[in-house]
């Protein structure tokens, strides 16, 4: 049995790749495949604990998540296709129309 | 008097409050018909109001006299019940009251009817026809207030009604407010109402100030508790009754016109003469008199204030018969005879001599009443003899209905218009134009002469045996009073003979006086009456032994009394004067009657004492320099320098003003407004935008910038999580 240590050390390193890739790159896809990898990151150590309490209810929640990621990409992907329509470029640094 | 029961009983007490009801039932009834009831029907509702108070007080005399006189008081409902103040609304049934209830409903009655014939005439003279129904209104109004007067059982309710009854004084004197006696524009006769009420008012102040101190050294306005507890407090300090008694006849000299203030009755013949005749002559003037009555025993306490109101109302009967000598207006001479007759009751009653006061006070009604009627009787004569005259002249018709109808609207016309450029005013008051009227106005004449005799004092007519009476009593106590009252008789019968040449006898010193008629029997009954009573009102109290009937009747509420018998020589002395005063009037006036335009004979023998009697001894401008000027003087100074200049200009606009000004100005507006509150929402402003702008800075727009804001934040609030 893999301690559930180590599960959860990998799941902060991901966590923590996912949240520098959102925070350093300006590509929005490479931006969207860091969240994903957050919540990807998230879900592993949901299951490991799931695991860990013999109960299925981590799993449950896993399965929401990643059925709500899914629609959130989709989302996501179609505001990306309107800004470029729109911009002709997704280059993040470019995108600062929400400046107060 | 009592002959049949010798039980209590209990006959009509309980009718005592229909003396104030039927008069209010009456003149309610001409308030809001008498429009529609005509004039008939509203004398005669009026009179059968007065005629029915009239019956209620026979039968309240005559219950009184079944118990032996015994006082009953009928108690009608609560009126203040206040700490220690207790007044009840309660008529009080006695001798006293009762007499007073005959006198004033008795006498009301007959000059309702004498008031029908009268105000018909007079209304048209003065084509206002519609203030017929007032009158009568005002005339009930007035016997209902003295009702209340008479029949109170404390000092309160009798103050009620003593101002009722001044107040329709007031309203009656200026009854033809707009006008003069002669009816053209002018404000003369609500002058007189007013001054009237003026004058009244400082003697009800005086009453007033008597009442308070009475209530707290007494405790009480009930009469029977008042008397109760006077002796006590007259031991232990006798200044206080001294100072209500003094009090209470400043009242009594305002209402029953004393000196010092008399003044207002003569202005106040401005009324119709009914009013003249019921109001001041027969029965509002001598509240007073009986009101020192009624408070008989707190008077007896303190012989000082009784020797002091005699000397009042022997100085007033002196004064105003002096001045009523030389007089003119027939009425003017009645209301300083009216004057020097209440000094007569007035001294009785100072004297201790109550029921002398009050026999004076009866026979006077009836005589003075009847004198004044006739007077009404002979104006209405000549102003009938000066219409028909005037018609006579001008248009030469014999329809006079339609000549009169034709004259009235030529009249009212130039009432508005202006004055009459072809008739001079007359006066039909004045006793200049007339003479003569034996032969045009006969009944009249003997009434007059009948009132006249009763007046003068001559045997046997009443006022004989009720003014003997008092100078009887004033020789055997006051000699000074004697001799003043008996110099005041030899000047009422010098007057009322000269009266009695000047009008009657001679020839006639006017047309109208030529063409005088004789009044309607609608008025001359009503005198009729009087003229009776005149006569035969010595009756009441014969001073014979077994009669001295008032004298017995009045001894049931004032105390054990005994009538004196006839002293020939009092009596001897003053028919003898008033018969030389009447031969010297013959003398003068009577002999060598007045010629039309001639000046008064006396004029010239008594010269400059003349003027004097002629102006009222300058009484009027006496009061003008000395109390009326400095009154005005004061209340322009009041008005125009404390009031105007330095309350409203320099109390108000300077220093209050001024001084909110300057706290609002400097201290709240500059220092607190500006420098604090300003200043701080100011600050407030300013910290505000210097934060937003500070702020705005974060928000860059870049999402990136948001996340890893969002992302220290988490790691902080889970570091604190974890570490805390």
């Amino acid at each position: 049995m893999v301690p559930v240590d180590y599960y959860v050390g990998l799941s902060a390193v991901l966590f923590t790749i996912g949240a520098l890739g959102v925070l350093i790159r300006r590509n929005p896809l490479i931006i969207f495949m860091s969240v994903e990898l957050m919540l990807n990151a998230a879900n592993l150590a949901v299951v490991a604990f799931g695991s860990v309490y013999k109960t299925f209810s981590g799993q449950i929640f896993v399965f929401f998540v990643i059925a709500v990621a899914a629609a959130e990409v989709a989302v996501g992907l179609a505001l990306l296709v309107e800004i470029f329509k729109s911009k002709k470029n997704i280059n993040v640094d470019d995108l600062n129309s929400l400046k107060g | 008097m009592h002959f049949l029961s010798e039980q209590t009983f209990n006959g009509f007490y309980f009718l005592a409050p229909w003396l104030v009801f039927a008069p209010v039932i009456g003149l309610l009834i001409n308030l809001f018909f008498g429009k529609k009831l005509g004039e008939k029907t509203v004398g005669i509702v009026a009179s059968l109001a007065a005629g029915t108070t009239f019956i209620v007080a026979l039968l309240l005399a005559y219950s009184v006299s079944m118990n032996h006189g015994e006082m009953h008081s009928v108690k009608l409902a609560e009126w203040i019940h206040i700490g220690a103040l207790q007044l009840d609304w309660t008529f009080r049934v006695d001798s006293l009251s009762t007499t007073m209830m005959l006198v004033v409903s008795g006498v009301g009655t007959l000059i309702h009817i004498y008031a029908i014939g009268y105000m018909h005439e007079d209304v048209r003279f003065k084509h206002e026809e519609g203030r017929f129904n007032l009158f009568f209104v005002y005339l009930n109004l007035f016997i209902a207030a003295m009702m209340i007067l008479v029949s109170g059982d404390s000092y309160m309710m009798l103050f009620v009604g003593w101002e009722g009854v001044g107040l329709c004084s007031f309203l009656l004197i200026g009854f033809w407010y707009e006008m003069d006696t002669l009816a053209r524009p002018s404000w003369a006769n609500s002058n007189a109402a007013k001054k009237a009420f003026i004058t009244n008012r400082v003697g009800d102040f005086g009453f007033l100030l008597a009442g308070f101190l009475m209530f707290w050294y007494l405790g009480s306005f009930q009469f029977d508790e008042v008397f109760h507890a006077a002796p006590e407090i007259a031991h232990s300090m006798p200044w206080v009754i001294v100072a209500i008694t003094i009090f209470m006849l400043v009242g009594v000299a305002g209402k029953s016109a004393q000196i010092p203030l008399y003044i207002w009755l003569p202005d106040a013949m401005a009324g119709p003469t009914p009013v003249s005749a019921l109001i001041h002559a027969a029965t509002m003037v001598t509240a007073g008199v009986y009101l020192v009555t009624r408070s008989a025993p707190l008077y007896s306490l303190v012989p000082q204030a009784q020797y002091i109101v005699a000397m009042v109302g022997a100085g007033t009967a002196l004064f105003a018969a002096t001045i009523a000598v030389g007089q003119y207006d027939i009425k003017k001479v009645l209301a300083y005879s009216t004057i020097s007759q209440l000094g007569f009751m007035v001294a009785a009653v100072g004297m201790g001599a109550y029921v002398a006061g009050m026999f004076h006070l009866m026979t006077h009604a009836f005589f003075k009443a009847l004198l004044f009627l006739s007077a009404g009787s002979v104006i209405l004569g000549l102003e009938r003899g000066h219409h028909a005259h005037a018609h006579h002249d001008h248009k030469k018709e014999s329809d006079s209905e339609a000549s009169r109808h034709r004259r009235s609207q030529e009249t009212s016309h130039s009432k508005h218009g202006g004055h009459d450029s072809h008739e001079e005013v007359f006066d039909p008051g004045d006793m200049r134009n007339m003479g003569g009227m034996r032969k045009t106005m006969p009944v009249t004449f003997w009434l007059y002469i009948i009132g006249t005799l009763a007046l003068a004092g001559i045997f046997p007519f009443a006022g004989f045996w009720s003014k003997d009476e008092i100078l009887l009593d004033a020789s055997l106590h006051f000699p000074v009073v004697y001799g003043l009252l008996t110099i005041a008789a030899f000047f009422t019968a010098f007057y009322m003979g000269r009266q009695i040449w000047m009008v009657f006898f001679g020839e006639a010193r006017s047309d109208p006086a030529k063409h005088a008629q004789e009044s309607p029997k609608m008025m001359t009954v009503p005198l009729m009456v009087l003229a009776a009573l005149s006569v035969l009102g010595g009756a009441l109290n014969l001073p014979f032994e077994g009669f001295h009937n008032l004298t017995h009747w009045l001894s049931y509420t004032l105390g054990e009394m005994h009538g004196l018998p006839l002293n020939l020589q009092v009596a001897g002395i003053s028919t003898a004067l008033a018969l030389t005063a009447i031969f010297i009037s013959w003398l003068i006036y009577g002999r060598n009657p007045l010629k039309a335009g001639q000046i008064d004979p006396l004029k010239k023998p008594l010269g400059f004492v003349f003027t004097g009697m002629e102006n009222k001894w300058f009484v009027d401008e006496g009061y003008g320099v000395l109390v009326i000027k400095p009154f005005k003087w004061i209340s322009q100074f009041l008005a125009d320098v404390i009031d105007w200049r330095f309350w409203h200009d320099f109390v108000h606009d300077t220093v209050i003003a001024g001084t909110y000004n300057w706290i609002s100005e400097i201290a709240l507006n500059r220092y607190a407004d500006q420098k604090g509150i300003d200043a701080f929402a100011n600050w407030l402003g300013d910290a505000t935008q210097w934060l937003s702008a500070t702020m705005r800075k974060v928000q860059n727009g870049f999402v990136r910038s948001y996340a890893l804001s969002v992302l220290l934040g988490v790691v902080l609030i889970l570091g604190y999580l974890i570490f805390k």
